[in-house]
């Protein structure tokens, strides 16, 4: 696919930006070497610090607050965006080079129509007038495939989906018809089969109109079906730069085999649950309500001790909540939660003590989960001084004991304050803080989603080690379906509060299959390049999923 | 050319006071431990400025006795002295040292200035996490009686509960440290809504932790660095308000020296070209840009804004 034929639009050499902190500049992008040419997409990968953002926005010539660009050049289309003054600069923006950031949710003024906020760069720029420029809105979000493109422009922000926003904020940067995009994540926060409506409108609108466009992930898969090239970076800089497919068949440096390597992990299959054999938790025939919204619907399952259930569903679909019901938050308005076998209080505030420290929870975002003014030592340590009572030096060496199960340096860690941590630590500070009350249970509340793929990786082994070490029953809330069969024994599907589909992971990931989770589980990208292709085309023919809804439509 | 010397001793000054900034900066920064001093490190000048400010004024009020050259209360000689050796600044409309009055009002008014800060401050941040944390009835109805006491306006509130209650040192701090309370209320009820729907604050309820210490360990320090900004500003208020009570004749009584009073009873001389009344609201304004200047800085760390 790639051209090289085709002219140079947009080049940088030797590219270094700084950025401030603690009163010093430190390089985080350290002479990157990029060139995309006309209608090329070029695929950014790495984790988190690596600069792909970074180095997204240097395309536009621009800098975020505390940041500089220090050396190298930058040239758009013949124009050398470092020496161009800023009137200039912001003549291309929005009108030769156009941005998609992450979260169109947060990107989008919420006090504006759509279709208001479409026709402000075309009308600024002098492209079009007004009603030249709400006649082609219609017509692109025709073609982004939005649902009544006549009328959703009128609408406000919150007042359409998530994807359907993304596809607008699409449509948004296409109104100038820029030469260059440059897409930041624009699915990361949707969920799968959200993503695939999303991805696969915005390879054929920047087809149609042969856009160049720069496409940041950390999601393999998913850069393998929109990128022409792959450029792999690691903290600000190059580690290799390849064609999609040689990229895939063949990655040549080992920090690319480890990223393509993530996805191996499997947790060996568990034989079945003895028949009568009491579970640890036992969720009965559960309705619970937000207000006067029935947000759970009946549901019942079990989790057994040394086994994962895996709660998997769309956002929205209540697994979160049921969570909320076993941990007592929400009282439930009809059924019971079982703890070996007895009822326990619906309202954590009832439970006694002891019920309290059989399930511990773990959260999704350690940086709000951890008290940011506590050390370690007190994070740690107070469910065993207060659960287990103890106190001085026993205290002491058991914090010292739970950093060594989490792999962490106990002398190193135990004064330090959550600030002081990567985001992979503050997650297995938040693990040793549910193991200090020695409980049965555990719930995992999309503990790996806000996390790069390798530390994920290693979170969820040692996830799987210490469920083996103290017979720890889990309860996985994800909407991430790799997570699953890396992890789980047994799987249940919820949609909008209802359980669709139970049973031992195998049996649920094998065909036949319940309509919904079919959906689920062929929405989930695959590392082949042709996958969205296959995947729309079955679709087209009415296969994996094509006649259910996804939920919250 | 007067409005041009009026520029210069205006540069002068700043140029004064940053240089006295500087150097304190420098000093605490050699002074003090190292992680104190990775902090002074960040001040800016005119918090250090203020910093020396204030600790020139607490020094002040202490020592006053060893410093003050005459008695607070001592009829020393003729009323409106003029400025001569022996009476630096002159006497009052008694004929008492203007000087000695001038620094035992630090003690007077500094001193009940921050006692009612503090009370106002611990009652209102008390109430407001309370409310905040409990939520519910509790909640309702502390917020709804704040809502009254605040529908009257501030001063006025003042005055007429003197009224009601007679004036003395105790009813002045009392009365204004409830009015100042709801003010902070607001803010310590507002701040700790936001920390009260963190994670770490849900997992301490599930921890089964009790309410005073999920005030003190889990919402409390996370609220701490606006409510350090707000006590600075609150002061500033508290000062203001006591030095206007004090004016209108219904803060601080005579003889204590205090320096709202100072100023209505040397308000005369103003009409002769003398300067000397306002030595006292120029102490208070000082002290009040100088808290400021401070709050500032401390405002801005804890936002976490940069340049």
């Amino acid at each position: 696919m790639t051209d090289t034929n085709k002219e140079v639009l947009l080049s940088m050499k030797g590219l270094r930006i700084e950025g401030r902190a603690d009163e010093e500049w430190t390089e985080i992008v350290k002479g990157i070497d990029l060139t995309l040419h006309k209608g090329e997409v070029l695929g950014l990968i790495g984790e988190s610090g690596a600069g792909k953002s970074t180095i997204g926005l240097a395309a536009m010539g621009f800098a975020r607050d505390g940041c500089r660009i220090s050396g190298g050049e930058i040239t758009f289309d013949g124009i050398d965006l470092r020496a161009a003054s800023e009137p200039e600069r912001r003549g291309l923006r929005g009108k030769r080079i156009a941005y998609v950031a992450q979260s169109a949710a947060a990107s989008f003024n919420p006090a504006h129509k759509l279709i208001d906020q479409y026709a402000e760069a075309p009308v600024q720029h002098h492209v079009m007038s007004r009603s030249e420029a709400e006649h082609d809105a219609v017509e692109l979000y025709r073609r982004m495939q939005l649902p009544y493109p006549e009328e959703i422009g009128f609408r406000y922000p919150h007042q359409v989906s998530g994807g359907q926003l993304q596809r607008a904020m699409t449509a948004m940067a296409m109104s100038c018809r820029p030469d260059l995009i440059i897409f930041d994540e624009p699915t990361t926060a949707l969920d799968v089969t959200t993503q695939i409506e999303v991805l696969a409108a915005i390879r054929d609108i920047v087809e149609q109109f042969d856009t160049a466009a720069i496409y940041i992930t950390h999601d393999l898969a998913v850069v393998a079906q929109m990128a022409d090239r792959i450029k792999v970076l690691l903290r600000g800089e190059e580690v290799e730069e390849a064609d999609t497919r040689t990229m895939l068949d063949a990655p040549t440096q080992d920090y690319t085999k480890s990223l393509w390597a993530v996805r191996s992990f499997t947790r060996p299959t568990q034989p079945p649950v003895e028949k009568g054999v009491t579970p640890v938790v036992s969720v009965r025939n559960v309705t619970a309500a937000y207000g006067t919204i029935n947000v759970l619907k009946n549901i019942s399952f079990d989790i057994h001790a040394r086994r994962t259930v895996a709660v998997v569903g769309e956002s929205g679909s209540g697994k979160s909540t049921a969570a909320r019901v076993i941990t007592g938050l929400l009282p439930p308005r009809r059924g019971e939660i079982l703890f070996n076998g007895e009822a326990l209080p619906p309202d954590y505030r009832k439970r006694t003590r002891e019920q309290l420290r059989q399930a511990q929870m773990i959260y999704q975002m350690a940086d709000t989960a951890l008290n940011p003014k506590l050390k370690i030592r007190d994070l740690i340590g107070r469910p065993a001084q207060m659960y287990l009572g103890l106190q001085g030096k026993a205290l002491t060496d058991r914090i010292k004991d739970l950093l060594s199960l989490i792999e962490l340096e106990p002398n190193d860690y135990i004064d330090r304050v959550p600030s002081e941590l990567s985001g992979g630590q503050k997650q297995r500070i938040g693990i040793a803080r549910a193991l200090a009350a020695e409980p049965q249970f555990i719930i995992c509340d999309e503990v790996t989603s806000a996390l790069d793929q390798l530390v994920a990786e290693g979170i969820l082994k040692l996830l799987d080690r210490l469920q083996g070490e103290f017979d720890l029953a889990y309860m996985f809330i994800t909407h991430d379906l790799a997570t699953v069969r890396a992890i789980a024994d047994e799987v249940v599907v919820m949609k909008e509060g209802l359980v669709v589909e139970a049973g031992p992971k195998l049996e649920v990931f094998q065909p036949p299959h319940d309509p919904y989770t079919e959906l689920l589980l062929s929405s989930v990208p695959e590392m082949d390049p042709d996958w969205l292709t296959h995947l729309l085309e079955e679709r087209e023919a009415g296969r994996a999923g094509a006649d259910v809804e996804p939920a919250g439509h | 050319m007067g409005f041009l010397t009026g520029l210069f001793w205006l540069a002068a000054v700043i140029a004064g006071a940053m240089a006295a900034g500087w150097a304190f900066r420098t000093a605490v920064i050699t002074v003090s431990p190292h992680g104190l001093a990775k902090e002074f490190r960040t001040m800016p000048l005119t918090a250090g400025f203020g910093l020396l400010m204030i600790a020139i004024y607490i020094l002040v009020a202490v020592f006053a006795p060893a410093i003050a050259p005459f008695s607070e209360t001592e009829i020393v000689g003729r009323e409106y002295q003029p400025w001569d050796d022996v009476h630096l600044l002159g006497t009052d409309n008694l004929g008492r040292d203007m000087l000695s009055r001038l620094i035992y009002g630090a003690r007077n008014t500094v001193g009940i200035a921050f006692a009612t800060t503090a009370l106002a401050f611990t009652l209102g941040s008390v109430l407001g996490l309370l409310a905040a944390v409990v939520g519910g009835w509790l909640d309702q109805l502390l917020s709804r009686a704040v809502d009254v006491l605040m529908a009257i306006p501030a001063l006025i509130f003042a005055l007429l509960l003197l009224t009601i209650v007679g004036t003395s040192v105790i009813n002045m701090i009392l009365v204004i440290a409830v009015i100042d309370a709801t003010r902070v209320f607001r803010l310590a009820r507002a701040v700790a809504m936001n920390i009260v729907v963190m994670d770490y604050v849900e997992a301490a309820k599930l921890r089964g932790e009790g309410l005073w210490r999920l005030i003190t360990r889990e919402i409390l320090p996370n609220a701490m660095a606006p409510l350090v900004a707000e006590f600075g500003l609150r002061f500033c208020f508290v000062f203001l308000t006591i030095s206007a009570l004090s004016f209108l004749g219904l803060g601080i009584q005579p003889p204590t020296a205090d320096w709202g009073s100072m100023v209505r009873d040397n308000a005369t001389l103003i009409s002769f070209g003398d300067i000397t009344p306002l030595l006292p609201a120029g102490a208070i304004a000082l002290l009040t840009v100088s808290v400021n200047f401070v709050v500032d800085w401390q405002l801005h760390r804890a936002s976490g804004l940069r340049e």
